[in-house]
């Protein structure tokens, strides 16, 4: 879209769009507000797993509500009052910055999903764009300081499990017997195949949870270094100047610059690419349409004979 | 009994140590991705962004097997010991 012509007549906020900027950051402080209600003051840095808020009691086992469950809920709330925020209003002619950026994140995404996976899926930017999003918000927790979905297995093992029934749907296309087929293609190899299928979901939620967790860990080691540098140096002055930990102020910003923000948005990417590329590559494409054609050509002499 | 639990968390930690040997692997292999994308991008500056983000693709895929690692090593440290001593625990009869 061209963005000179936005600049003459702009659009004000009105009360609502002011409404659903509130509620879109509602949920990320009401997180905030939980965590602190809930976990008391401790000293230093203790590298722990989510917190568990509560737990409810089945039959089989307790279900642990904890702090990965409800910030994802929070971000997934945040991200829809977001994009209902930017579509509002939608014009043919764009008189606000946000239906520029509305406009710009769906032009990227369908590009991105037609250079990675072809034209027969484009039903997909939708569902890449949401992985996308909560991928990336979720990392990006870390910087208001609160736990980050991403570095908990369970929250990241969910998407892959997503994406492997997408995967193994897309690949059944042609019929179960021939993705069985495909399976023990030379049939020495069965076992292998088997395996690098089942690999599949186990290194994608890896790969991305040890990259959050990783950061994580690293930056609580560092906390913890300075913090104990700064006891022994300024250990020695009176009261409360005594124990403030000077050098936990700018210097882990820097590390978080990589760990929290580029890691975080990279491992979003890579997901993303991940989840089009394993799809595209497991649809038989040239088998399907070949199929497709023979039924359609099958269904026209039938026509033919009955008319 | 505190011999055996001094055994126990010595040999988590060892483990740890020894399994983020496996770093070494990712850490050549990127670097090689690294340097030949540089050659890329010298031989044909015009194909820059295409290279970069292929590159940065193929490093976090190499990244994988050294996550693998870092995982195993946090479990060593933080899961494994409590784990163990409770085994050691129920054993004894204690």
């Amino acid at each position: 879209m061209n963005v000179n012509k936005v600049k003459g007549a702009k659009r004000k906020l009105d009360a609502l769009d002011c409404l659903l900027i509130v509620l879109a950051a509602l949920p990320i402080v009401a997180c905030m507000v939980l965590k602190v209600l809930t976990n008391p003051a401790s000293d230093g840095i203790n590298i722990s797993g989510p917190l568990i808020y509560f737990t409810i009691p089945t039959p089989i086992q307790p279900l642990y509500v904890t702090e990965s469950q409800i910030n994802s809920l929070a971000v997934i709330l945040s991200v829809l009052f977001l994009c209902i925020f930017l579509t509002r209003g939608l014009k043919t002619r764009p008189d606000s910055t946000r239906q520029i950026v509305a406009e710009w994140i769906v032009e990227k995404t369908e590009s991105l999903v037609k250079s990675n996976m072809g034209t027969y899926f484009s039903s997909f930017p939708p569902f890449i764009a949401a992985i996308l999003a909560l991928s990336a918000l979720s990392s990006l927790l870390t910087l208001v300081g609160l736990f980050p979905p991403t570095s908990d297995l369970n929250v990241v093992a969910g998407w892959a499990i997503l994406v492997f029934i997408l995967i193994t749907y897309y690949k059944m296309k042609c019929g179960p017997l021939h993705y069985i087929k495909e399976m023990a293609s030379p049939v020495v190899m069965t076992p292998m195949n088997v395996i690098s299928e089942i690999a599949t979901p186990i290194s994608m939620s890896f790969r991305h949870y040890g990259n959050v967790l990783s950061g994580s860990v690293v930056s609580a080691l560092v906390g913890t270094a300075l913090q104990g540098l700064s006891l022994s140096i300024f250990g020695g002055l009176p009261g409360p100047f005594g124990s403030f930990p000077y050098f936990r102020i700018g210097i882990p910003a820097v590390l978080s610059l990589y760990f929290d923000i580029f890691s975080g948005c990279i491992q979003a990417f890579i997901f993303a690419m991940l989840t089009m590329l394993y799809i595209a590559n497991g649809f038989p494409e040239e088998l399907y349409f070949k199929r497709k054609q023979k039924k359609n050509n099958k269904n026209d002499l039938i026509k033919s004979e009955v008319n | 009994m505190e011999l055996a639990i001094g055994i126990i968390l010595g040999c988590c930690a060892l483990g740890a140590g020894m399994a983020m040997i496996a770093g070494i692997g990712p850490g050549i292999g990127e670097g090689n991705a690294v340097a030949k994308a540089c050659e890329a991008i010298g031989r044909q500056p015009e194909s820059k962004s295409s290279v970069t983000s292929t590159m940065i693709m193929g490093c976090a895929i190499a990244e994988t097997t050294g996550l693998y690692a870092l995982v195993i090593a946090i479990l060593l440290i933080f899961v494994a010991p409590n784990m163990l001593v409770d085994i050691l625990k129920t054993a004894v009869g204690a």
